[in-house]
């Protein structure tokens, strides 16, 4: 697979951050890496940046790819180039991999310092806000004041959101797709489902599954293939998969016989290879936890007084984990408080994962948007 | 009067704006008006539209825009949260004539509207000729139109009555963007209103 058009080669780098960081459950990170990377250039005023956050299962390596691994492109690859959406003749693009993730940056698989063995169950549960603070580090690490923008889809788009609210001074602008200002009841059950697959597989030793050299992969899997779910939508799995049979016909038996089934096992079956459970549950308990308006006794209007960035909300019309409703809601707030908004609503069919997507209006519509941002 | 790309109507509704007032443009288009009120008048300004073309043309033209169905109404929109809610030459292409009318005056102070009129007697002479209008500012054919309604300044005025909305101005151009100060609903072309409730 090749990459032309986009950054090209890449490295990651690494951070180290000596300065404790109280996190929200309450508990204090005495130390922490992260791994990012970062493409463009920064301009001298340093006002050119853009923080692109990830969602539940993504990672600092958003676009290009590595000189000894020419095939592993970054997740968001098709927007982040010269000329493309996020552009890096124009913007200077850092990507993060957050605190508790499986991808280099300081996680349940870390070592722990005081007890020289892998964190396990022991990582605290980091929230939304901790990995902002954690990326408000790294901003002034790399000298960066003022995001001209922070992006994100999903998980992501709740990080562009919590920056807003947080570090109003120090965002410009928030491009918040495909997610809502908090989880629905829905959202909480598939999540627990998805912990429960997890908490319930005999190698699972209690989160200390690494010292037993072993990984509660089947449940990791089943996690895995029930987000899948949630992520498609029910048209576009007709389109794609149908009834279609394996065999043509029944087996009446238990293996492998719609195509579906085959499909989701084998991205069950490639996700439990990568990554790790405890990040899984740890990003779960992150979505759940997510509702910055509780600060504000659920008042979402109350909260979003709070920002002074520039807003752009994307929802996508086949998604149904974060519906179009649902970026409404934050639309609404802001427009109660008189923030300058845009909202578009894309018709695409590939339901939550339709963020990804390189559709020409979806793309069209961060490029203008990004254009006008001043840098 | 300037003539701002081609729509005096445009020019009107700017004169009524105030600076820093907030302004809901709905079926803002590419926004044209809302850029002349924010440069020109100094409003802080939305828009509200549903053709993804226009909605992409909106952010590009730096604009805020809001992708939302006007048939819908304005659901979400707070009451009272704007100080002007704009709706130009789009009133005839809305289904639920009074239910806009209604939202408008729920989410703004004050309503203006701008409309064709379709007893302009440009548009009569075309009826009496046996054929359906196409003018200036009734640019399409009868059968590729996204106007459903058609009506009269006369019309409108008994329908705010009606409603019981309170007409603050009224001004009325002809297809020059010429102001006409008699024989409205004959000479007119082209109106715009403001209301309050």
């Amino acid at each position: 697979m090749t990459n032309s058009g986009g950054v090209g080669r890449v490295e990651s780098k690494r951070a180290r951050f000596e300065t404790p960081l109280s996190l929200r459950c309450g508990a204090t990170l005495p130390a922490y890496e992260l791994v990012y990377e970062t493409y463009g250039t920064l301009n001298a005023a340093k006002s050119n940046a853009i923080l692109v956050c990830h969602a539940l299962s993504g990672h600092h390596h958003v676009a290009g790819h590595y000189a000894d691994a020419p095939d592993n492109i970054g997740w968001w690859d098709n927007i982040i180039g010269p000329g493309r959406p996020l552009d890096t003749d124009r913007f200077f693009i850092v990507g993060v991999n957050n605190l508790g993730g499986c991808h280099g940056s300081t996680g349940p698989s870390s070592t722990n310092p005081a007890s020289g063995k892998p964190w396990g169950a022991d990582f605290p549960l980091v929230a939304v806000i901790d990995w902002v603070h954690a990326q408000a580090r790294l901003a002034d690490l790399l000298g960066i004041e003022s995001w001209a923008a922070v992006v994100g889809g999903s998980l992501g788009g709740m990080q562009a959101l919590r920056w807003a609210i947080t570090y109003p001074q120090r965002v410009r602008h928030s491009l918040v797709i495909a997610a809502a200002p908090r989880l629905s009841a829905q959202n909480i059950a598939f999540n627990d489902v998805a912990r429960q697959a997890i908490l319930s597989d005999p190698d699972f030793h209690g989160g200390h599954y690494y010292e037993h050299g072993t990984a509660p992969k089947r449940g990791l899997r089943l996690a895995r293939m029930l987000g899948h779910i949630t992520y498609l939508s029910d048209d576009q799995m007709g389109e794609k998969f149908g009834r279609e049979l394996r065999n043509g016909a029944f087996s009446f038996g238990y293996g492998v016989e719609f195509e579906i089934e085959s499909y989701l096992r084998y991205q069950g079956d490639k996700f439990a290879g990568y990554f790790d459970a405890n990040t899984y549950l740890l990003m779960t308990k992150a979505l759940d936890y997510f509702d910055p308006a509780r600060e504000d006794a659920g008042d979402l209007r109350a909260t979003m007084g709070r920002t002074r960035a520039g807003f752009l909300v994307v929802s996508f019309t086949t998604d149904w984990r974060f519906s179009p409703a649902r970026s409404k809601e934050i639309v609404h707030a802001l427009l109660a408080n008189g923030r300058d908004v845009s909202y578009a609503e894309i018709d695409l069919n590939s339901g939550h994962d339709s963020f990804l997507m390189a559709d020409p209006h979806y793309h069209g519509i961060i490029a203008a948007y990004l254009r006008n941002v001043k840098i | 009067m300037t003539n701002t790309l081609g729509r005096p109507d445009l020019d009107v509704i700017a004169g009524w704006i105030q600076p820093g007032e907030s302004v809901l443009d709905l079926g803002c288009g590419e926004g044209a008006l809302l850029r002349i009120l924010r440069q020109g008048r100094g409003a802080r300004c939305w828009g509200v539209e549903i053709d993804p073309a226009n909605v992409l043309a909106a952010i590009a033209n730096g604009v805020n825009v809001i992708q939302c169905d006007l048939e819908g109404g304005l659901t979400g929109f707070e009451d009272g949260a704007f100080d002007h809610v704009v709706l130009s030459r789009t009133l005839q292409t809305v289904r639920h004539t009074q239910g806009i009318l209604a939202e408008m005056l729920r989410v703004g102070r004050e309503a203006v509207v701008s409309f064709p009129n379709f007893a302009y007697w440009k548009n009569r002479m075309a009826v009496m000729a046996g054929r359906m209008p196409v003018s200036e500012d009734l640019p399409y054919q009868w059968f590729d139109t996204p106007n459903v309604r058609f009506f009269t300044i006369d019309d409108f005025e008994s329908l705010c009555s009606q409603m019981g909305l309170v007409v603050r101005e009224r001004m009325v151009l002809d297809d020059k963007g010429k102001l006409i100060e008699e024989e409205q609903n004959f000479l007119g072309s082209l109106a715009v209103y403001r209301l309050k409730r």
